[in-house]
């Protein structure tokens, strides 16, 4: 069947097949900075959004979203860049493979609430899993990443 | 120094982070054939009769294997150098099941909607046999390994016929009698449960044929120098026909320590000619790859009521599961690197034996052994300490390892170790216990205090090392090649598993070349191109592959000044190579190496200049933890929450600070999950029951509390510029810790890992461990 969906901004037709999940099609298609760590929609690897809102994209069948707006971490790069560098900065980049998934996320929190506390930073990113770093340093980054934001914001 | 001791970032971290290709399945060919493993729903069974015949009529199917159309050889999967110490116990397929998840056969197909519709019309019939489950009667049990044609290499006290894997003693001085001439004796048991690695991304592979023929395994591996050597000798054709690449790894924790991935496109490849990938699926990974081995220790202890330990005996049991991958290694490393902790004992005695049974074999994780050893036995001397009254740090400090000292049992357990004493000039110990004391407020807060009426609040602590390398086991190379405008291109086989060690190895390469880090371009691990590296585990990248990069160095250096003295027309005395420039000491001439190399290259003398070193550890050099935890104890429903984890690491120099105190961060993490939650549980039939993240919990970021991180100012004079390892000790004083912090808060003693809920509260009711709490 076909899928028309908006990408990143840009409209996109797929052929797939009725029991397809979203972190498949996407990453078939060329959006490889998506990526799976489970099958079960524990994890948060995979999380993209759809319209707007932080999904994730292992347990969501691409039937489901057409004609819907879908954001990859290839959409948001310059906010990756920006965030990625705090994650970076604090050596809590590791491995690597669940940092697209867990900039999705922070993406979503900063939209949804502006200056988070640390237990809002923790509840938006719980279903962010990371094996490698033990997570106190991704929340010193992601402090650092807002603070920084926020002092830029109220100097403008 | 200039670039080590420098917290940098990692050199890949943006490109990361940000999503770009860098993971197995981000560089797949298009149209690459996808395969299924069809695994088993049994324990142990023998297959009857196995029936393709309609599966391979489904279209789009391009092959199928079974244990009668693939050759059959035992091999093992292992990583570790050659000849291995794991047994040659595993067959590419077989007639026999031995764990749910072995695998019956493969299906490769155009697309993976239709090998999994292939792979559910194969006909399987199983004659079920009865599984061996209870580790403590496997010797005597049904075989797990009935056929006769597996072996080991070396002697390690494997016995198929009854169900023993390996077998390890050895004893330092006369235990018994020093247990005999003790005042006070402990004897206590313990147990741990099987861990899973839990890395985020699961194993995978894709294969195909390059232009000449050969086999090119692309894979997600701790271990590609191994990889070649396990599948030229699985798939029995030369290693020369094989090139395996590591691209970026997700993680791996010892999980990719094994080969497990890349057999079965290797043999699709191998059959077809073309492309094929396999993905392991989170409930595969659980299923059909390794955990941590599950462990029954009994220890005994001879103690005078001073405090002065005597004697130490531990005996193990090691449940290894269906195949014998990492047993003999990490029983051993639990004896080894556990009882020399305590270095004043008059005697100590280790046996242990690996067992064969039923369950998902155990393998490689962080730690390695050390993890359970030093459960049972700092859990040991946390009882002693409470039996004689003793504050355990003072305990501790009383009979622990000190810097300066040594134990001939480092000599004892070291391969080729001859008799010269391994004095431990290095260690921190001391330091990271006083240190830990000092920061988590010990004489305030121990044992522990009322929260509320319902929440006890305890601490407890714990201390670890771990090694740096194997050795005279484990080699790693480094190859460093000038190019034409003065940098250098650095080929190493080691493999960054996400620790950030292309950048640490880089940072040492910088400050060996005295140039900027700049001028270093890293490439690792690719059989074909990079020297031989044994692979990231035994905690020995840093150690073991910097200190090859510094004999290539040295080397390199070597050749500038001996191609400079060439350039110059002068004697090699007279030319000092310097801050990126060749210098003539008497005439004070100088060109920088970045015009040394064109006109090397293109105008005179005309030579490349590569150097490779090479470097295997000669002796121990073990880093050093203390770790302090203070947690919650919830009376009513037995629930602990981590309130402070302390962790203080002496892991010599540090070469990039930063990376060093996360992985302090994310080993503590990791041993909080298996100190209260983590468990691979199994039905009585031995089904695995939580084989997806949906039952099977890792810690979130609201389940860890505060966790705080020091290194201590260390230096080993055996390491590159004074370092040693860090990333396995860190998960080692987690669960000991944790738990005798359960004991301070509420006086419950959990001695069977996790520390669950369930357990505490259990026993809480059941002892009336509560009247201390609410008189």
């Amino acid at each position: 069947m076909k899928l028309n969906v908006k990408i990143n901004g840009r409209k996109k037709t797929f052929e797939i097949s009725p029991d397809e999940f979203l972190v498949d099609t996407l990453r078939n298609n060329g959006y490889i900075g998506v990526k799976q760590g489970c099958d079960t929609g524990t994890c948060g690897v995979c999380t993209i959004h759809l319209n707007g809102k932080a999904v994730l994209s292992c347990v969501l069948l691409s039937a489901k979203v057409e004609g819907q707006e879908i954001t990859t971490i290839e959409g948001v790069q310059k906010e990756a860049k920006e965030i990625g560098k705090y994650l970076v900065d604090e050596g809590v980049d590791q491995c690597g493979y669940c940092s697209s998934g867990t900039i999705m996320s922070i993406i979503y929190l900063e939209k949804c609430i502006k200056n988070p506390t640390d237990d809002e930073i923790l509840y938006y990113l719980n279903g962010n899993l990371c094996r490698c770093t033990g997570y106190i340093g991704q929340l010193r980054a992601i402090k650092k990443y807002l603070e920084g934001k926020y002092n830029e914001n109220s100097k403008q | 120094m200039k670039t080590v001791s420098s917290s940098i970032s990692k050199l890949d971290g943006m490109s990361l982070v940000m999503g770009k290709a860098a993971y197995t399945d981000d560089f797949v060919p298009k149209d690459t054939l996808v395969i299924k493993v069809l695994r088993s729903p049994h324990a142990f069974a023998k297959i009857k009769n196995i029936d393709t015949s309609i599966a391979e009529k489904v279209p789009g199917v391009e092959c199928i294997f079974t244990y009668k159309n693939v050759i059959r050889k035992p091999y093992t999967r292992a990583g570790q150098c050659y000849p291995e110490l794991a047994p040659y116990d595993k067959f590419l397929l077989d007639n026999y099941v031995r764990h749910v998840g072995d695998d019956v056969a493969i299906i490769a197909a155009v697309d993976e909607k239709t090998a999994t519709k292939a792979m559910k019309l194969i006909k399987v019939d199983y004659q079920i046999l009865t599984p061996v489950l209870d580790l403590k009667q496997a010797e005597n049990s049904t075989l797990v390994h009935p056929e006769k044609d597996i072996f080991t290499q070396l002697q390690v006290g494997f016995k198929r016929n009854k169900n023993i894997v390996a077998q390890i003693d050895f004893e330092l001085g006369d235990t018994q009698r020093a247990l005999k001439e003790s005042e006070i004796i402990l004897k206590r048991t313990y147990n741990t449960q099987a861990q899973a690695q839990a890395m985020m991304e699961t194993q995978r592979s894709y294969t195909y044929l390059d232009n000449y023929g050969r086999l090119v395994v692309v894979t997600s591996t701790q271990i590609p120098f191994h990889v070649r050597r396990i599948l030229s000798n699985a798939l029995d054709i030369p290693m020369s026909k094989i090139r395996v690449i590591k691209p970026r790894i997700g993680g791996g924790f010892g999980a990719k320590q094994t080969a497990h991935s890349e057999f079965y496109p290797a043999l699709v490849t191998l059959k077809t000619g073309k492309a094929s990938k396999i993905v392991y699926s989170r409930r595969e990974v659980f299923r059909g790859t390794t955990s941590r081995h599950a462990m029954t220790f009994d220890i005994t202890i001879g103690a005078d009521r001073d405090g002065k330990i005597n004697a130490i005996d531990m005996n193990g049991l090691w449940d290894t599961g269906a195949y014998g991958e990492h047993a003999y290694t990490t029983l051993g490393a639990a004896g080894k690197k556990v009882l020399t902790l305590y270095n004043k004992v008059k005697a100590c005695r280790f046996g242990g034996k690996a067992l064969y049974t039923n369950h998902v074999p155990g393998g490689a994780l962080r730690g390695f052994g050390v993890t359970q050893g030093t459960f049972a036995l700092e859990s040991a001397i946390n009882e002693l300490s409470k039996e004689l009254n003793i504050d355990p740090i003072k305990l501790r400090e009383e009979n622990m390892i000190k810097k300066g000292e040594t134990t001939p049992l480092y000599n004892m357990t070291t391969k080729d170790a001859g008799k010269e004493p391994m004095y431990m000039d290095s260690c921190l110990l001391e330091y990271c216990v006083s240190r830990g004391k000092e920061l988590i407020l010990w004489d305030e807060k121990y044992p522990m205090k009322k929260i509320t009426p319902t929440k006890v609040r305890g601490v407890g602590m714990a201390i670890s090392q771990q090694g740096s390398g194997i050795p005279k086991v484990d080699m790693a190379s480094a190859t460093l090649k000038l190019n034409d405008d003065g940098f250098f291109t650095l080929l190493l086989g080691a493999t960054d598993i996400g620790t950030g060690s292309d950048t640490i190895l880089s940072q040492i390469a910088a400050e060996a070349l005295d140039i900027d880090i700049n001028k270093i371009n890293i490439y690792t691990a690719d059989t074909d191109l990079t020297p031989f590296d044994s692979g990231a585990y035994a905690s020995s990248t840093t150690y073991t592959t910097g200190n090859a990069i510094i004999d290539a160095a040295e080397k390199m250096k070597n050749l500038i000044i001996k191609y400079g003295a060439k350039y110059f027309n002068t004697v090699e005395k007279n030319i000092v190579f310097s801050n990126s420039n060749i210098i003539k000491k008497d005439s004070n001439e100088i060109i920088s190496l970045e015009d040394f190399s064109k006109k090397i290259t293109y105008n005179m003398l005309f030579s490349q200049l590569t150097a490779t070193g090479s470097f295997v550890p000669k002796k121990a050099a073990p880093p050093y933890m203390a770790g302090f935890a203070e947690v919650d104890v919830d009376i009513e429903t037995g629930k602990v929450e981590i309130v402070n984890f302390i962790g203080v690491v002496d892991c010599g120099m540090a070469i990039n600070p930063k990376l060093a105190k996360v992985q302090v961060e994310g080993g503590i993490v990791q041993g909080i999950g298996f100190a209260l939650y983590e468990e691979a549980k199994y039905t009585k039939e031995g089904k695995l029951i939580n084989d997806t993240f949906m039952e099977y919990k890792i810690p979130t970021r609201k389940d860890i509390g505060n966790i705080y991180v020091e290194l201590a100012d260390g230096y080993d004079e055996t390491g590159p510029y004074g370092a040693k390892s860090i990333g396995e000790v860190v998960i080692n004083t987690v669960a000991p810790a944790i738990t005798d912090a359960i004991y301070n808060a509420c006086g419950v003693r959990v001695r069977d890992l996790p520390a669950t809920p369930e357990k505490i509260l259990l026993q809480l009711q059941l002892d009336g461990s509560l009247s201390c709490i609410n008189d």
